[in-house]
């Protein structure tokens, strides 16, 4: 793996939805998403923390470039490249997982060495087998091996640790922290657990409910990934209260 | 082995029907047997059934390519769907015969028209199960494609069709079938050979040993393009599945 491949020269991700609505089914428009303005500096790694249904998903499928209907702006960094780690691994099950790895590479890079990669993640003795072989954990792991693969400019996580068991995704915490620190990627990651994020991140960004916008954001001091138990308690504290007085403030004006 | 088992069963009740019934309408087992050894010595077996096959074969991978084709085109896109559906409803409703007449008429009594008559006739129902399988197409892979940049080519091949894989043998085999049994009509009508010209000339013949002993030739021969082909590319396409314990 080639470390300096995605870092460096890379501009910031910036992404600016003045309005993103849905029709709903009786043929009425929402609005999910107003006025959100979110700037990510190069290699660095940005949680979105939000209530369930508030538009995460939204947001991160508008960064993606996969949702080309909304108003404002979006700039990704470098030439533009996206790994992307979906909720669900989405691997195609009539492929091996190094088939499926392989096939998010650039066709320049189809025979790059995967060794290592793989290692950090456990999927060694894995490679060949069908997703439909594996568990949900490991299913998890080739799809963040398979985001890291494509050695993207900017790499997007929804949710990737939801409904896995606590030490299971202690586990994955720990190798994308590994991952994401060696390859200095910048990262949108989208969560509902505070804890996660204050872990995982240097800026956190924290959303209102429908329609969403920024309420909060707060940038941690470095290094990531060593925060004590302890400090991510407190951290945490006092993040929920600045979003709630954040939140009444909104509410009342 | 049960299917071994009703097979020969099948043929004993067939030599006991002949042998109750002495008649040169319901020749036995044995005769038949004898027919086919003799028309293949002569060659003739192997020639007309070629003749066939031919057809089988030209006007199924017609069939095929504009049925994956159209069918994709209207499963993915609803505009084009509701254009074409109406031309689809009489298509699937003309009768074979129609348009083999039509295409015999127009074209003339060649190999053209006989193999563009059956393709015609079987196309429909291909588009109609390739639409059914496209409109089925997950769009979260899709979406996965999309964002990890595939070209279109990997993309077809790697996330379209293994999972139109179901619907592409469910049509190629219900397909084979619906085609050979109209390349004999085609035959039938207006070519000077193949088994359905056979079948017709043996009909004004009363030749019943002919009969059976051609159908029962083509019919095997499907069987085993069935299972030494049809079969087995299904089970590839299908090897990623879980085997039930």
């Amino acid at each position: 793996m080639n470390d300096a491949q995605s870092a460096g020269d890379a501009a910031p991700l910036e992404l600016r939805i003045d309005a993103k609505t849905f029709l709903s089914a009786d043929g009425t428009p929402v609005e999910v998403v107003c006025g959100l303005k979110l700037r990510l500096e190069a290699g660095s790694f940005g949680a979105l923390i939000g209530p369930s249904g508030c538009g995460k998903t939204t947001i991160l499928r508008i960064a993606a470039g996969l949702d080309p209907d909304f108003q404002g702006q979006l700039r990704t960094p470098g030439s533009g490249r996206l790994g992307i780690v979906f909720q669900e691994p989405r691997l195609l099950p009539w492929r091996t997982v190094e088939e499926n790895i392989r096939l998010a590479l650039p066709a320049r890079d189809a025979a790059v060495d995967l060794t290592e990669l793989v290692e950090i993640l456990g999927l060694g003795s894995h490679l060949t087998r069908y997703p439909g072989e594996l568990s949900l954990g490991l299913a998890r792991r080739a799809a963040i091996a398979r985001a890291f693969a494509a050695r993207p400019d900017f790499l997007l996580l929804d949710e990737p640790f939801v409904s896995l068991d606590e030490a299971v995704a202690a586990r994955l915490r720990n190798e994308l922290l590994a991952l994401t620190t060696r390859t200095k990627v910048t990262t949108l990651f989208v969560t509902h657990n505070l804890a996660e994020a204050i872990q995982l991140a240097d800026h956190l960004f924290f959303l209102s409910d429908r329609p969403t916008r920024i309420i909060a954001e707060k940038s941690l001091p470095p290094p990531r990934g060593t925060r004590s138990r302890d400090v991510i308690t407190s951290i945490g504290d006092e993040m929920r209260m600045l979003v709630s007085q954040a939140a009444t403030d909104a509410g009342g004006g | 082995m049960p299917r071994i088992y009703s097979l020969a069963a099948l043929i004993v009740v067939w030599a006991l029907a002949a042998a109750l019934v002495q008649s040169r309408l319901l020749p036995g087992p044995l005769t038949i047997g004898a027919t086919i050894l003799a028309d293949i010595r002569s060659g003739e077996l192997p020639f007309q059934m070629s003749c066939t096959l031919g057809r089988v074969i030209s006007s199924f991978a017609i069939a095929m390519i504009l049925g994956i084709i159209a069918g994709y085109a209207m499963g993915r896109s609803k505009a084009v769907d509701r254009y074409a559906d109406s031309w689809l409803i009489v298509l699937i409703n003309m009768p074979a015969l129609v348009t083999i007449i039509f295409a015999y008429i127009w074209i003339g009594l060649n190999e053209t028209a006989a193999i563009l008559a059956v393709a015609i006739n079987k196309l429909p129902n291909v588009i109609v199960v390739i639409r059914e399988g496209a409109r089925a197409l997950d769009p979260e892979l899709d979406e996965m494609a999309k964002a990890f940049q595939f070209t279109w080519f990997s993309r077809i091949r790697h996330v379209v069709i293994p999972q139109l894989a179901p619907y592409l043998a469910a049509s190629s085999r219900s397909g084979l079938s619906i085609v050979w049994k109209i390349v004999l009509v085609v035959e039938l009508i207006g070519r000077p050979n193949g088994v359905g010209f056979v079948l017709g000339s043996a009909f004004s013949l009363f030749d019943m040993a002919k009969i059976l002993s051609y159908a029962i030739s083509f019919i095997v021969l499907m069987l085993v393009i069935e299972s030494f082909l049809v079969q087995p590319l299904e089970r590839r396409a299908i090897r990623w599945r879980r085997r039930p314990a």
